[in-house]
């Protein structure tokens, strides 16, 4: 049966060849630390479970400082110039497509493999001797693992590109996301230290001193507008709902107003949605993708959700009032 | 309420823009020192939530297969692929774009989509080309606003897309809370519920993006003339 160590131990071994591949590189003029940053990366990977919890720490606090000061390069990956792209796409046509298609197929094909599907059709998970082929409570990772290395083995073979191209092509790729890439992870982990400091019960508390108990369309104001603000501190509205739904939500809006409980809860997640679009602490839908796509500003895609994301919080705002309350 | 130091840490060197990943070891660390840790529990409790959280960088595992076909020209085929389609505009383009991507997620398909595996090597070169269809070569900052709407879309797509659907993580979160508090909600009544939503966002975002059409995008020509 294929578990999360498994995966994990792939995506370390992938981190190894980054660290190799990174120091040796002579064109980064800071090739050892950038090598060193991702090879804390890898050895998280492949032995975090035995390092113990002050040294996954430790780990961690080194990488954000060689990351803070500045010590990531980017190094000259052996890749194609733009005309020999041009050429190349004008060979293969549209055959350059089923690689990229092959990751989402294997990843939803695999998905139901691994767990099955009890509706609308029912899909029986596979069983090779009585045994699942994967975790069930994992089957997206891992049937995403499985299609992304297909999908760089059938991009190679297909496309007849270098043996080697999978490992220096990421590599380009990792050093143009650079520390956004671990990021998302960080947050994570601040949001448990968060949780163990019990900050999500102060605001929780701060909120609720801001309820005026008499009127249901502020209360209503006060739920959804919470939910987005306290999404924007988090960097995640399932840290924020808890909150502000036990302060709010239940005591005010469903127990004092009669509101419809399904409802209330619905729209006031949507509300808090609207938070995850205007934060940096949502990394991996903000910060990321801008450093995927090379944008200027960290900002850019933040920036240009706003106007949205405004839009919708007084929509579900509205639609809260209206709907939940008949 | 030195428990909110943390949050200030974040707020201000966010606003500030040291290196993210800096300002939150420190946010862990003044958070965790405020609630009256010593300094080596609260990088342990840290560690620890980091060993565990490592399913998040999971998905960089599509990063070799996306560059290899960079590498072989996708993005170059998914260009010319747009330049052959009169009609496309970057607003229309992505009004297809956030269609599929809500109705797939709102499916349960959120993992088949997303910013490297589609909106990097696929759509973002598609909706770039549709702007030079029309306005010629645009200036690297058109270029970037043309990105940034590419993968916002996909971002507000997916979100008000998703909690459609009723096995969704954000679904089971809530049925669990409403039931840990005495109140039984359905997980049908709450994808029910998200769905005036869902509509409104396709409707509010759609028509930002016919507007974003609308708009003169500066080319390269015109920003060296002035």
């Amino acid at each position: 049966m294929i578990t999360l160590q498994h995966v994990y131990v792939l995506v370390g071994s992938l981190f190894v060849v980054f660290a190799y591949l990174s120091a040796r590189d002579a064109t980064n003029a800071k090739r050892w630390t950038t090598g060193t940053f991702w090879g804390l990366f890898a050895a998280s990977f492949l032995a975090g479970d035995f390092l113990g919890d002050l040294v996954n720490g430790v780990l961690v606090l080194v990488m954000a400082l060689i990351a803070g000061a500045g010590g990531l390069g980017v190094g000259k990956s052996s890749t194609t110039t733009h005309e020999e792209r041009q050429a190349s796409s004008a060979r293969w046509g549209n055959t350059l497509f089923i690689p990229a298609l092959v990751i989402p197929l294997v990843t939803l094909v695999g998905t139901f493999a691994i767990k099955g599907l009890p509706w609308p059709i029912v899909i029986d998970p596979i069983l090779i001797n009585g045994v699942l082929l994967g975790d069930p409570k994992q089957a997206t990772l891992i049937a995403l693992a499985v299609g992304a290395v297909i999908a760089a083995v059938l991009a190679v073979v297909m496309l007849k590109q270098p043996l080697t191209s999978p490992f220096q092509e990421g590599r380009r790729l990792m050093d143009v996301i650079s520390w956004a890439a671990l990021l998302p992870q960080m947050l994570a982990s601040l949001g448990a230290v968060f949780a163990v400091a019990g900050v999500g019960k102060v605001v929780g508390d701060l909120a609720t001193q801001w309820v005026p108990s008499d009127s249901l369309i502020a209360a209503v104001v006060v739920y959804c507008v919470g939910m987005a603000a306290f999404t924007m501190i988090m960097g995640n509205a399932f840290a924020a709902f808890p909150v502000l739904t036990a302060g709010i939500g239940i005591p005010f809006l469903i127990q004092r107003f009669g509101g419809d409980a399904a409802a209330v809860a619905a729209i006031g997640m949507l509300a808090g949605f609207c938070g995850t679009l205007m934060t940096p602490l949502a990394a991996n839908f903000n910060i990321v993708p801008a450093a995927l796509l090379e944008l200027k500003n960290r900002n850019g895609v933040i920036l240009m959700q706003i106007p949205t994301a405004l839009m919708m919080l007084a929509i579900n705002t509205a639609l809260m009032y209206v709907l939940a309350f008949r | 309420m030195l428990t909110l130091l943390g949050v200030a840490v974040v707020v201000v060197g966010f606003a500030v823009g040291f290196n993210p990943l800096l300002v939150v070891v420190a946010a862990a660390l003044v958070t965790g020192l405020a609630a009256g840790m010593a300094p080596e529990e609260v990088l342990a409790a840290f560690g620890k939530a980091f060993n565990e959280n490592r399913f998040v960088s999971v998905a960089w595992l599509v990063l070799p297969a996306i560059g290899v076909l960079e590498r072989a020209g996708l993005q170059e085929r998914a260009r010319s692929l747009i330049g052959g389609i009169r009609l496309v505009t970057v607003g229309r383009l992505l009004i297809v774009y956030m269609l599929l991507r809500q109705v797939t997620a709102a499916i349960g398909l959120i993992s088949i989509a997303g910013h490297a595996q589609t909106v990097k090597p696929l759509v973002a070169p598609m909706a770039e080309a549709a702007a030079e269809l029309r306005h010629g070569d645009i200036t690297d900052e058109e270029r970037d606003k043309v990105r940034a709407l590419t993968a916002g879309t996909d971002n507000i797509a997916l979100f008000f897309g998703e909690d459609v659907f009723l096995a969704i993580g954000s679904i089971l979160l809530m049925v669990g809370f409403m039931h840990a508090s005495g109140i039984e909600v359905q997980p049908l009544a709450l994808s029910f519920w998200a769905i005036p939503t869902a509509i409104a966002a396709f409707v509010v975002h759609g028509a930002r993006l016919l507007l974003f059409d609308r708009r003169k995008l500066k080319t390269k020509a015109k920003a060296d003339a002035q």
